[in-house]
């Protein structure tokens, strides 16, 4: 049943480690003009020596290293990698290849606008198909990340309210909600307050209602939350934020869940963020980059973030600078363009009823997982869930069995593990999100595997507790590591 | 949907065994009135051959085989071939956040030895894993001055990137932190006379770029001097990367910080790049954004591993030294690799044939045009033309020989006139440049 078996990986040491004097893997052409020394032109004082400790390699040993290095990680070509929250989809190569053309990697972002008219064209393409995706009326695609999407739409809440003469003081953010939605609220000069889910896992109305006053600058709403479960009062919710003359904005990290299905800009959403590399399946890159396109109502409009592209009228495309009540830059240039050609590239691929398919697909598919294991696992809140679902580690704890070690436990079945202790509402959660790229194979292998481990627990706990196995290295000690944090290298002492 | 491997039937079959009659049954959780009873107005689905077509059109539309002289915070340099093979790895770029240390030694080393680079060639102590680009490296620099001094007045030089002098001004609005300008002298430096009047006990830091915005190489000792007078931190910003393979590094300076591009990441339109942020390891914990440590497995194996979390805002919610959540990993890695492709002697050769080819380029432009370059301090790989006349028709003239000039700077230094920054890198031939200097006679 475990499809994990052993294969030979090199061991490999640091660059810093492996470097030899006078070796090196890469020639310039040879200087085409009459030159001056650099001495002449900069004066020595200018001038380092060297550089102390960086090394010198082949180009053989270069590929060697990182190639090493690579088949030390786990990644989404291999197999599974069910974590919650991220949405960890197929890649498709096609978007890493158009992403690539030249006419693409070589535009510079200072050229003139009728210079680079086909990225211009790509930008606004996928700016439209993220307005109806949701149904919103203007999108910016500046902000390089999902928390930096965040952070742009408060600042544009702000500036919104700041027009209506004050910016008020509170946003308000459920217990539920990633750590970025408060720490973007923070340093756009917001307090926090947190708002408490219900019994079901949802945005207390109740709760909600009695903290609402008219010195709230907005709501932030994940929708569906991290629970996987779709507000169901999220209109009544608008309807009320609103009322206190608030704002609504949605963190759109669960954007997959509704493709097609419903629209934030329907349910009463003024802003909202999106991962282009979670939804649209620009790849994580080990963690980063990423893109945070924020697409927002009329009324929020005249705040986004300067320059904001314009059709000219006759199929053209230009920059529009002259933004008076912008909030100003939120990144030096338009946005992480590369990610935003395999964004469009994806939607293209999969046009209207591809992209309802991918959210039906990710909602069977959390569902299918859902129902294998929810005897096994503890459901904290049994309402409907969507893309995924969480459980947490209450059957196995009571053997000494936590929801860390369930998660190493699976990389010796060959499983990248679940989002663990997230959200923190639930106690030692284990949040599970297949996405639609999955086969019904390899989930049942996915589910064989977290039963096997639940039987584990109970019968041979210390397997559990001890695991990973296979793995190159074991459990790190991450606590001795944050005592004495060695980040560089500094040589072999 | 190709992407999507359940077949009908094994949606059937997975139905049959939850005991779900449909897909829709499914979404029972959304309110009717919320559903989108239509299909979405995107265009319809492409196959793989037309998606090429339509990429492959949109990307014949820009001016790719134009001669640029743009420089401004993004480079042309050569990109050594290895770069591109070694990041399309699926093990590097298919990976997650590499929060699952057992599985993710790979990029976690490759971080460790970035760390590693940007610290050797900052003459700084310790650097993060990377964040999202420059003007915002700068700006999370400016924030954690302002937290380790608990001061609210940051002095920026005004030849700091217009740009990331415009995304500070958007961050710090509404956290009480106030901008001051330090202008500059004819030589293209920040006047430092003019800075020591500015600084009292009140500033948090002091804010250069070198080379600067105009390409003139920063005396960052002097500045740094005077800041640690008034108990002010002292920022670098660094937007051409490859100067540091010959520049003497800011290691005076308290933060380091800046956009790494010109080590190996395509130019892109601009993103996605590599922000870098290294300081001084007494200010360790205030640093914002991902960190790998080097530690131990539980039988004393090397191991890496993402470290001091409790700075960030998964764990710190909104107390957290950033709302930064994610670094920018591959394009790390694109440096990394390039660091380690071109070596010390590479790299160092990369910039002398930019420090000589922009010098050519400034001679020809002063003995052979009727126009100025301005600024007498040393430059790195750009420099700044005063155009005789309007200036626009040369550039016109030039673009319709597919030359692009450089960047006028009317909107952003008005006070120069029709100005122009011009960048020269390795990448420039013998032949471009005189078509340049030609074609602005």
């Amino acid at each position: 049943m475990n499809r994990a078996g052993s294969h030979v990986n090199l061991n490999e040491r640091l660059l810093f480690e492996i470097s030899s004097p006078g070796r090196h893997a890469y020639d310039l052409p040879p200087i085409d003009i009459p030159t001056r020394s650099i001495e002449e032109i900069l004066g020595k004082e200018q001038i380092r020596e060297r550089i102390e400790g960086m090394p010198e390699l082949s180009e053989v040993e270069v590929i060697r290293h990182f190639t090493r290095l690579s088949t030390w990680n786990y990644n989404i070509d291999l197999g599974f990698y069910p974590l919650g929250s991220c949405t960890m989809k197929h890649n498709p190569k096609i978007n890493e290849l158009v992403a690539r053309l030249p006419g693409f990697v070589n535009a510079h972002p200072c050229m003139p606008d009728e210079a680079i008219q086909g990225v211009l064209r790509v930008q606004s393409t996928l700016e439209s198909c993220l307005a109806e995706i949701t149904g919103m009326d203007a999108v910016t695609l500046q902000p390089a990340a999902g928390a930096h999407g965040e952070l742009t739409g408060i600042l544009m809440i702000r500036a919104y309210h700041e027009a209506h003469g004050n910016p008020r003081r509170r946003v308000l953010v459920p217990d539920s909600a990633h750590g970025t939605n408060p720490a973007s609220v923070a340093i756009s000069g917001y307090v926090v307050e947190p708002i408490p889910s219900d019994a079901n896992g949802m945005v207390s109305l109740d709760a909600l209602s009695k903290m609402l006053a008219n010195d709230v600058a907005g709501v932030m709403i994940t929708n569906p939350n991290t629970l996987g479960i779709f507000e169901s009062n999220i209109a009544e919710i608008a309807d009320l934020v609103h009322s206190h003359g608030a704002l609504v904005y949605m963190d759109g990290a669960n954007l997959n869940a509704m493709l097609g299905i419903t629209r934030p800009g329907d349910f009463g959403v003024d802003v909202l963020h999106m991962n282009l590399h979670k939804t649209f399946t620009t790849p994580h890159g080990g963690g980063g980059p990423g893109a945070g396109p924020v697409a927002v109502k009329k009324a929020l409009e005249e705040f986004l973030p300067y320059p904001v592209l314009t059709g000219s009228g006759d199929g053209g495309f230009y920059f529009d600078w002259n933004r008076p009540h912008s909030i100003g830059k939120i990144k030096a240039f338009n946005g992480p363009f590369g990610m935003h050609v395999r964004a469009l590239c994806y939607i293209l691929a999969n046009g209207p009823e591809g992209l309802k398919e991918t959210t039906e697909v990710a909602v069977l598919n959390a569902n299918y997982i859902r129902s294998k294991l929810e005897h096994a696992f503890a459901l904290p809140y049994d309402s409907p869930t969507l893309h995924e679902v969480v459980f947490s580690d209450d059957n196995q704890s009571r053997h000494g069995v936590s929801a860390w070690d369930i998660a190493k436990r699976l990389i010796d079945y060959g499983f990248h593990p679940p989002t663990v202790y997230f959200p923190l509402i639930v106690s030692g959660a284990l949040m599970i999100e297949p996405t639609e790229t999955e086969s019904r194979d390899e989930m049942n292998g996915f589910i064989d595997a977290m039963l096997a481990i639940a039987k584990e627990a109970e019968e041979n706990p210390q397997v559990v507790k001890t695991a990973p196995h296979t793995t190159r290295i074991g459990r790190v000690d991450e606590a001795s590591a944050a005592r004495r944090p060695v980040l560089r290298w500094k040589g072999n002492k | 949907m190709r992407y999507i491997p359940c077949s009908e039937s094994d949606r059937k079959a997975m139905l049959a065994e939850m005991g779900v009659q449909s897909i829709e049954q499914l979404f029972s959780g959304i309110p009717e009135k919320l559903r989108l009873r239509r299909l979405l107005d995107v265009p319809k689905a492409l196959s793989e051959p037309e998606l090429l077509d339509y990429f492959q059109r949109a990307a014949a539309e820009n001016a790719e085989d134009y001669v640029s002289f743009l420089g401004a915070g993004v480079y042309r340099h050569f990109i050594p071939v290895v770069v591109d093979a070694l990041i399309s790895r699926s093990e590097f770029y298919t990976a997650y956040t590499p929060y699952q240390a057992e599985i993710s030694q790979g990029t976690l080393q490759a971080i460790f030895e970035f760390q590693t680079y940007m610290t050797q060639l900052t003459g700084q102590e310790v650097s993060n894993a990377s964040l999202y680009d420059g003007s915002t490296a700068v700006t999370e620099a400016v924030l954690m001055a302002h937290r380790i001094t608990k001061r609210n007045k940051i002095l920026v030089a005004s030849t700091l990137h217009p740009e990331y002098r415009a995304v500070m001004e958007t961050y710090v609005r509404n956290l009480g932190i106030e901008l001051k300008t330090v202008g500059y002298l004819p030589t293209g430096r920040m006047d430092t006379v003019a800075l020591e009047r500015l600084l009292d006990d009140s500033v948090a830091a002091v804010v250069t770029q070198s080379p600067n915005f105009f390409g003139t190489i920063e005396d960052t000792a002097a500045s740094a001097e005077l800041a640690r007078k008034h108990g002010a931190l002292s920022v670098v910003g660094i937007c051409e990367a490859a100067s540091m393979g010959i520049l003497r590094p800011p290691a005076e300076a308290d933060i380091v910080a800046g956009e790494a591009q010109s080590l190996g990441v395509p130019m892109s339109y601009g993103g996605p790049h590599v922000g870098f942020l290294a300081t001084r390891e007494k200010y360790l914990r205030q640093m914002p954004g991902r960190l790998v440590g080097m530690g131990s497995d539980n039988e004393g194996r090397r191991a890496f591993v993402l470290t001091l979390a409790t700075r960030e805002q998964h764990i710190r919610r909104e107390k957290a030294t950033s709302n930064i959540c994610t670094n920018q990993s591959l394009c790390a890695l694109m440096a990394t690799i390039y660091l380690a492709t071109l070596g010390p002697a590479g790299l160092r050769k990369v910039a002398e044939q930019n420090i000589q080819k922009t010098d050519y380029a400034v001679q020809r432009v002063q003995t052979k045009t009727r126009h100025k370059v301005l600024f007498t301090g040393p430059r790195f790989n750009e420099f700044v033309i005063q155009l005789a006349g309007t200036g626009v028709d040369v550039q016109e003239r030039l673009l319709r020989s597919n030359i692009i000039a450089g960047l006028p700077l009317r909107g952003t230094h008005p006070e120069l006139g029709n100005a122009l920054l011009v960048c020269v890198t390795e990448t420039a031939r013998r032949e471009q440049i005189d078509a340049l200097v030609e074609g602005l006679k």
